[in-house]
């Protein structure tokens, strides 16, 4: 703090130190008000929340390479109500299946992209001296971390966590045991810690944006968080609505969900009817299609910066990305049903659906297009973060074109429940945006702690990550092909037209396995760097954003002087220039 | 470390942060508000026979309490109009009766509510039920949670009126936004469910 005295529009801030009382352990780094202290908690409880979600996808890899086999070790500590014998049941196997889902997207990757980088990153980048709302922005971790707990807690009840999938598909989630009323819960809090996060997100990069930075000027990553701010505002109340229904299916014994007549286990369920289980699937998708978008747009957001600043070249095609991306938002909220074509949906729905969901994947062809025509004629720069952004490209395209089958109602029916959908969409999220993530960690922990992050151990967790992925999912699409459903406990093995490619599922077996030994060098690199890290500048990248302006890791207030913006966000390699970057807050 | 624009307008934008940040949330509301009603048409047209809202509910009480929330809605315009003209007195008057109204708002719905209970009408009951208090029972946490933060603006909030005049008459004007929401919900709640 004493380093760097804390300037205010101009003046000194010796003016404030009157009443600036220095704050407690308590205050200042568990129920902090600023943004970087809650951003890196956000981080850390994504991060956490990231690997326990691939342990509970460990385990159940472990049953669909060997079926009814005893797990040796773990399979005792889990105890005889979940793997009896070291054999998984297949209750227990739901739970998993839903749980991760569950985790990896509402506290693990949205967290992490949203609350961590969003946190973190976007007020430094529009040289604010923190968000619009700090105690808000306490709120909202606060309501995710209890949103945690509750999830956590969930599978230690009776009949353990929710097993309905990561969906909770009625009537189904309706009738499943308590773990389902303790998910609905949680994701209440999730939910209200998203919707406060948005409201802050918005009104800080309005409001709060430096002296000459205009929209215009924005880095493409302020841009991706600022639309997806959007996304999660108005995207998730019906999810809440929906939850709220639920519950009182569940708790007060209403019909919102339950068709009349409905027979469970040979019996005639004892309710009203007259419900629509159709309608939880229409509320859940309008919800999670968007929420696709806001696990993917932050993503983007990061690789742009990365790439930018890697190939010390302006990002091309700039404004295009941008009408892009608010194009994307748009139209997210429009495309929902294509996740319902199995539903028996008429065919004018389904073509219009189809038809959105075809318009939807320009936007995203352009921005994927714009980010490698960047890479055209760069003198690139291959560090670690560099490294995962131009990973991120082909896979991130990969599970893309993979979509478009799935985009037509008439391919999508024999491919939606197989294991072809699971390698789809985990392209985009796992070596798409996980990868990105990785990158911002990298390319922002100079940032955050005034050290780099050791270079060979990151190339080894690159690579590993970069080859242990495709071993995992590439498979995926053989087994998917081939028609095996991908709600299998035993991963297909109890039918016989599975037999030619179930040898493949040990091979994601031991991918996934494999990636997680390849995590290693990335957890020790962390802890070890943020005390023994090569020590850097103020701006170890040679960046042109406002963050780098900024004390590296920046005080309380953020910058030494209040920033101002001169120019947009990307000027590398300016002919004429005594340097090849043009800082946007240097005169 | 001061926040920029939580009293005064930024220039280029014409607003404060407070401002931007209750219209959002409204926002928010709406799509949480339109999920419901959607849901309710989505479930009320897919069975044969679904009753008239006047056959079990009662208009009158219902009406009665539209007005009293109307009402309240004026008074709170009037608290913000007062502070507006510096008369801090007539304002705790307002806020005061806006109060009160809300409070008078959900004695009739207590009322309503364990009327229905008493005849064995459970949100169980059937699904024009299950809307009807899931739908209002929602409504009726907004009204508590507005009078809440007009009480703490009716009371301990009310000593920034001394010290920031201007900051105090933005967050009731915030918040009378808000309650004017819960207000326009009400406006529609009433004629679906009970006229319709």
């Amino acid at each position: 703090m004493s380093e760097h005295p804390v300037v205010v529009a101009g003046k000194p801030a010796v003016a404030h130190e009157a009443h600036h009382e220095e704050l407690g352990f308590w205050r200042k780094y568990i129920f902090s008000t600023d943004h970087k202290i809650i951003g890196i908690q956000y981080g850390i409880t994504g991060l956490l929340f990231l690997f326990l979600g691939f342990t509970l996808m460990m385990l159940m890899r472990w049953q669909l390479a060997y079926p009814e086999t005893a797990l040796p070790l773990l399979g005792a500590i889990l105890g005889e109500t979940r793997m009896p014998g070291g054999t998984m049941l297949p209750e227990f196997y739901n739970s998993l299946g839903a749980m991760h889902g569950t985790i990896m997207v509402f506290l693990g990757v949205v967290p992490l992209a949203v609350g961590g980088f969003g946190n973190y990153v976007l007020p430094l980048q529009i040289g604010a001296p923190d968000m619009a709302f700090p105690k808000l922005n306490m709120i909202s971790y606060w309501c995710l971390f209890v949103g945690g707990v509750v999830m956590l807690a969930s599978f230690f009840v009776p009949g353990g966590a929710a097993n309905s999938g990561w969906t909770s598909y009625v009537p189904l989630a309706n009738i499943a045991t308590t773990g389902q009323t303790w998910w609905l819960i949680g994701m209440i809090f999730l939910i209200t810690s998203s919707l406060l996060g948005a409201v802050n997100f918005i009104t800080t990069t309005i409001q709060i944006r430096a002296k000459g930075l205009t929209f215009w000027r924005f880095p493409f990553f302020v841009w991706t968080q600022f639309v997806t701010a959007f996304l999660l505002l108005l995207a998730f109340p019906p999810l809440e609505s929906a939850a709220v229904m639920q519950l009182a299916d569940r708790l007060l014994g209403t019909s919102f969900f339950l068709p009349s007549g409905l027979v469970v286990s040979g019996q005639v369920l004892e309710v009203a009817g007259g419900g629509n289980p159709l309608l939880w699937q229409h509320l859940f998708w309008f919800l999670a299609h968007p929420e696709v978008y806001v696990l993917i747009l932050p993503a983007l957001g990061i690789i742009a910066e990365v790439i930018t600043n890697n190939t010390r070249k302006p990002l091309w095609g700039y404004r295009s990305m941008v009408y892009s991306l608010m194009f994307l938002g748009f139209m997210s909220f429009v495309v929902w049903a294509h996740h319902m074509f199995m539903t028996g949906m008429g065919t004018a729905m389904a073509t219009f659906f189809q038809t959105t969901t075809m318009i939807i994947s320009i936007p995203s062809v352009v921005i994927l297009t714009s980010l490698i025509i960047s890479l055209w004629g760069g003198s690139i720069r291959f560090n670690t973060p560099m490294l995962f952004a131009i990973g991120f490209l082909p896979m991130f395209g990969i599970g893309g074109l993979t979509g478009l089958p799935l985009a037509f109602n008439v391919p999508d029916i024999p491919l939606h429940d197989t294991y072809y959908v699971i390698a789809h969409f985990h392209y985009v999220v796992a070596p798409g945006t996980i990868f990105a993530l990785f990158a911002g960690i990298y390319y922002w922990f100079p940032k955050a702690t005034g050290r780099k992050m050791n270079e060979a151990l990151g190339k080894i967790h690159f690579w590993g990550s970069f080859v242990f992925m495709n071993v995992i999912f590439m498979p995926m699409f053989i087994v998917g092909l081939a028609g095996v459903s991908r709600r299998l406990f035993d991963g297909g093995a109890s039918y016989a037209f599975a037999e030619p490619v179930l040898h493949w599922n040990a091979v994601s077996s031991w991918g996934a396995w494999l990636l997680a030994i390849f995590q290693l060098p990335f957890i020790f690199n962390f802890f070890w760097s943020m005390r023994k890290g090569e020590k850097t500048d103020d701006n170890p990248w040679q960046a042109t954003t406002i963050e780098w302006a900024a004390p590296s890791p920046p005080p309380h207030g953020n910058f030494a002087v209040e920033p101002t913006a001169h120019r947009g966000p990307y000027e590398y390699s300016v002919p004429g220039a005594a340097k090849d970057f043009v800082p946007q807050h240097e005169a | 470390m001061d926040i920029p624009y939580t009293e005064e307008v930024r220039r280029d934008t014409g607003l404060t942060n407070g401002k931007i940040g209750v219209w959002l949330f409204l926002a928010s509301e709406v799509m949480l508000f339109g999920a419901l009603f959607a849901s309710y048409i989505l479930i009320r047209t897919g069975v044969p026979d679904w009753p008239r809202g006047d056959t079990i509910l009662d208009v009158p009480v219902a009406t009665f309490n539209t007005v009293v929330l109307i009402t309240s809605s004026i008074t709170m315009v009037m608290a913000w109009a007062s502070l507006m003209r510096g008369r801090f007195g007539t304002y705790r008057i307002y806020m005061g009766a806006t109060i009160l109204l809300g409070g008078v708002f959900l004695v009739v719905k207590y009322f309503e509510y364990s009327h229905h209970l008493a005849l064995g009408e459970f949100p169980s009951t059937n699904n024009f039920l299950a809307v009807y208090y899931t739908m209002t029972g929602l409504h009726m946490l907004h009204v508590l949670g507005g009078m809440a933060v007009n009480a703490y603006f009716w009371g301990p909030g009310a000593k920034l009126w001394k010290t920031n005049p201007v900051w105090f008459t933005n967050r009731v004007e915030h918040s009378g936004l808000f309650w004017h929401f819960v207000d326009l919900v009400w406006i529609f709640l009433f004629p679906t469910l009970y006229l319709l």
